[in-house]
């Protein structure tokens, strides 16, 4: 077993920051902890570290209770947002600095540092000093320096939110192959939806500090258990709208309204809400029994191969994202399909209940 | 309002340039339409800064001319050209109410009050601040501010044009639709020359009608958001637009045909006479499909992202990516792939061959 967390809670003054909280973590795994600011992602984060002791509750690992264990006694690394740098040390002295307070002996530390530099691409640069770089070229310098000690737990906290996109990209791309045969556990933590997915491996969807759903990615993604992780795991944001459901079908508007699929038959009738995420609602659906919407365009967001309609159906704010770029104005109106097979039907309180 | 030209352009912020490398702006030769929607895009170092402040006079350039309405404006200073910025952070003045900020560049110049209370009316009405004229500027919200700043431009009626320096950097992500759903509008709305600056993609195909992107100190293509991501001019268009970006392939020549890897392709191009330069070939993830007719390839991993997923496949040591639909089978055995013809075009030194 890697890192696991045994009914943990975080109290800081009368304010909580983490409720009673289990999540074991497998051992090499690649973990994401998603969630907007202030859910909790930093501090579990913390307390898996050793930075902070919970107020309740073990952190264990590898088979150990290491509640209380400091961060120093661990081998713990961890990246943060801002990269930070030691700036009057060259790339090299940076890389090599926790191999130093290792005290390595120094040919070890320049096998080490050649190969990890070269693995982020920045062995050309080893020269340099903070300042010439790029800043992400700074902030491989700072994943370089966490990575070289091999250390078996490695969190990162938003470690690519400076950047700009197209390195991001890139970076998404790479991380989780750069970890792939290190054999460490990675936590890494970010608010963007599209990054967890990205990055794959096993996601937990938090907010306000607890752990809503954790599984494999993908999975997590598609078979949210309540609205809450449907939410957080939805950019641009899921939509939602109270339907009721009478007379074996579905009942969204006046002329909107679809036959009820086999697995809600068991429901009775009544109102419930109903989920459907943007890339269900398409200009381009026209097929089968996609049900057809029309509505008002707030305005289009084009993000190079997609784009991303507001618009408003019969009073609500959707949102609608399809392949390709396709400019409207505001206030156009647009014909949208809605894949009925996959709305996604919660009870009032919000729990998963068919789909 | 005006018609913008920047007439033969470089800049070099070395007094004594000796090559191309030592210019920011290697030659910018363009002319925007009064009223047009344009954003300039690229990474940074790109130049679009250098470009804006010549633009705006806080720089004047090493070579050419910048012409509003065809009258010559390289030399006159940034106050006399009746500009209206608004930058990445809100310039207001806190302790002052939202009516006084809006007002403000009237008073200025002054503008009688009852003109100025019509004008400062009409702006807060566009931008949904009618209604918090009199509270304190301190008190809004950084999208609020953002609107502030925005209304001090919109209310002058003599403004040639309205620059935005990356405008939505401090905006609650969960927000920025709005901003940009109400610039948008207002646009069409007030019809002033705006000139987008950014580094964002979504921040500049979403508000441009017209996309300039750059890299290092040049311009690689103009045009509308379908035409970057359908017909890129550059390689770097076709990378830095779409994400993933376009495939750029190694391209070999016989017989006048394009091939990569041994495979013969059909392209979009004139493989005829592509002209002299390092050859490769582009296309867009968008636009590669399995295809029992195609060419051979192995898959090496496949992402889902949710609504796609995109596949990397490899061919003799070079990586392409597809993007396949979510419910799309992906061969497990003898995978072959096909490019789309119409959307597959040849580069030559990076630069398209029509």
């Amino acid at each position: 077993m890697g890192i696991e967390l045994r009914n943990v809670t975080q109290q800081v003054g009368a304010e909580t920051h983490i409720y009673e909280t289990d999540l074991s973590l497998e051992k090499g795994g690649f973990n994401v902890l998603l969630g907007t600011t202030q859910s909790g992602k930093t501090t579990l984060m913390r307390l898996m570290a050793g930075l902070e002791r919970p107020t309740s509750g073990e952190v264990w690992y590898d088979g150990e209770n290491v509640t209380g264990v400091p961060v120093q006694k661990r081998s713990v690394a961890m990246v943060y947002q801002a990269f930070v740098n030691y700036p009057n040390f060259s790339v090299f002295e940076n890389i090599a600095s926790p191999l130093r307070v290792a005290r390595r002996p120094r040919a070890e530390i320049r096998e080490r540092v050649q190969k990890i530099s070269a693995l982020l691409k920045i062995d050309s640069m080893l020269d340099r000093y903070p300042d010439e770089l790029s800043g992400g070229q700074q902030q491989r310098t700072a994943l370089a320096r966490a990575l070289v000690k091999s250390a078996e737990l490695v969190l990162l906290d938003e470690p690519l939110a400076n950047l700009d996109y197209k390195l991001r990209e890139e970076m998404r791309d790479e991380l989780p192959k750069l970890f792939e045969d290190t054999g460490a556990t990675v936590v890494y933590a970010t608010s963007e939806p599209l990054e967890a997915l990205m990055l794959g491996g096993f996601t937990a969807t938090l907010h306000e500090g607890r752990i809503i759903q954790y599984g494999p990615t993908a999975e997590i993604y598609r078979n949210p258990t309540s609205l809450l992780s449907a939410r957080v795991f939805s950019d641009p944001p899921i939509n939602t709208a109270a339907v009721s459901k009478r007379g074996g079908r579905f009942i969204l508007t006046d002329r909107v309204s679809w036959p009820v699929p086999d697995a809600c038959a068991y429901l009775d009738d009544g109102s419930y809400t109903m989920g459907i995420r943007p890339h269900h609602l398409t200009l381009d659906g026209a097929v089968d029994d996609a049900v057809k919407i029309d509505g008002t365009v707030l305005v289009a967001e084009i993000s190079g191969s997609e784009s991303v309609i507001r618009v408003d159906v019969h009073g609500n704010n959707w949102v609608s994202e399809s392949h390709g770029v396709h400019p409207f104005e505001v206030g156009d109106s647009a014909d949208l399909f809605m894949k009925v097979e996959r709305c996604l039907y919660f009870s009032s309180g919000g729990e998963l209940l068919a789909r | 309002m005006a018609k913008i030209t920047l007439d033969n352009i470089r800049h070099s912020y070395s007094a004594d340039p000796r090559d191309e490398q030592d210019f920011a702006l290697k030659k910018i030769d363009a002319v925007w339409d009064d009223g047009g929607a344009y954003a300039l895009l690229g990474p940074s170092g790109c130049g679009k800064t250098t470009l804006l402040n010549i633009i705006s006079g806080l720089l004047t350039p090493s070579e050419g001319s910048v012409l509003f309405d065809d009258i010559d404006v390289t030399n006159t200073p940034t106050g006399e050209r009746h500009i209206a910025q608004v930058f990445q952070f809100p310039v207001v003045y806190d302790t002052m109410t939202v009516y006084d900020n809006l007002a403000f560049p009237l008073r200025n110049r002054g503008v009688p009050e009852d003109r100025i209370r019509a004008r400062v009316h009409e702006i807060a009405e566009m931008l949904d601040l009618a209604g918090m004229l009199r509270r304190r500027a301190a008190k809004l919200t950084a999208d609020g501010k953002q609107k502030i700043s925005l209304g001090r431009g919109l209310v002058r009626a003599d403004v040639n044009v309205i620059m935005f320096d990356e405008p939505l950097t401090v905006i609650d992500p969960h927000l920025k639709w709005l901003l940009r759903s109400k610039l948008k509008e207002l646009h069409r709305q007030v019809g002033t020359t705006m000139i987008y600056v950014t580094h964002d993609q979504t921040e500049a195909l979403t508000f441009a009608d017209r996309v300039v992107v750059m890299v290092d100190g040049t311009v690689v293509q103009v045009g509308t958001p379908v035409e970057l991501f359908e017909k890129p001019k550059h390689t770097f268009v076709g990378h830095f637009i779409g994400s993933p970006g376009m495939n750029v392939l190694p391209c070999e020549l016989s017989g006048g045909r394009a091939s990569f890897a041994g495979a013969v392709l059909r392209t979009a191009s004139d493989a005829t006479n592509p002209g002299p330069g390092v050859l490769e070939i582009g296309v867009r993830p968008e636009y590669v499909r399995f295809d029992n007719d195609g060419f051979p390839v192995q898959v090496l991993k496949v992402d889902d992202l949710g609504r796609y997923r995109i596949v990397e496949l490899r061919r003799e040591g070079h990586s392409i990516k597809m993007i396949a639909g979510e419910d799309e089978r992906i061969p497990s055995e003898n995978p072959r792939i096909s490019f789309d013809p119409a959307h597959t075009r040849i580069y030559a030194d990076g630069w398209v061959v029509n």
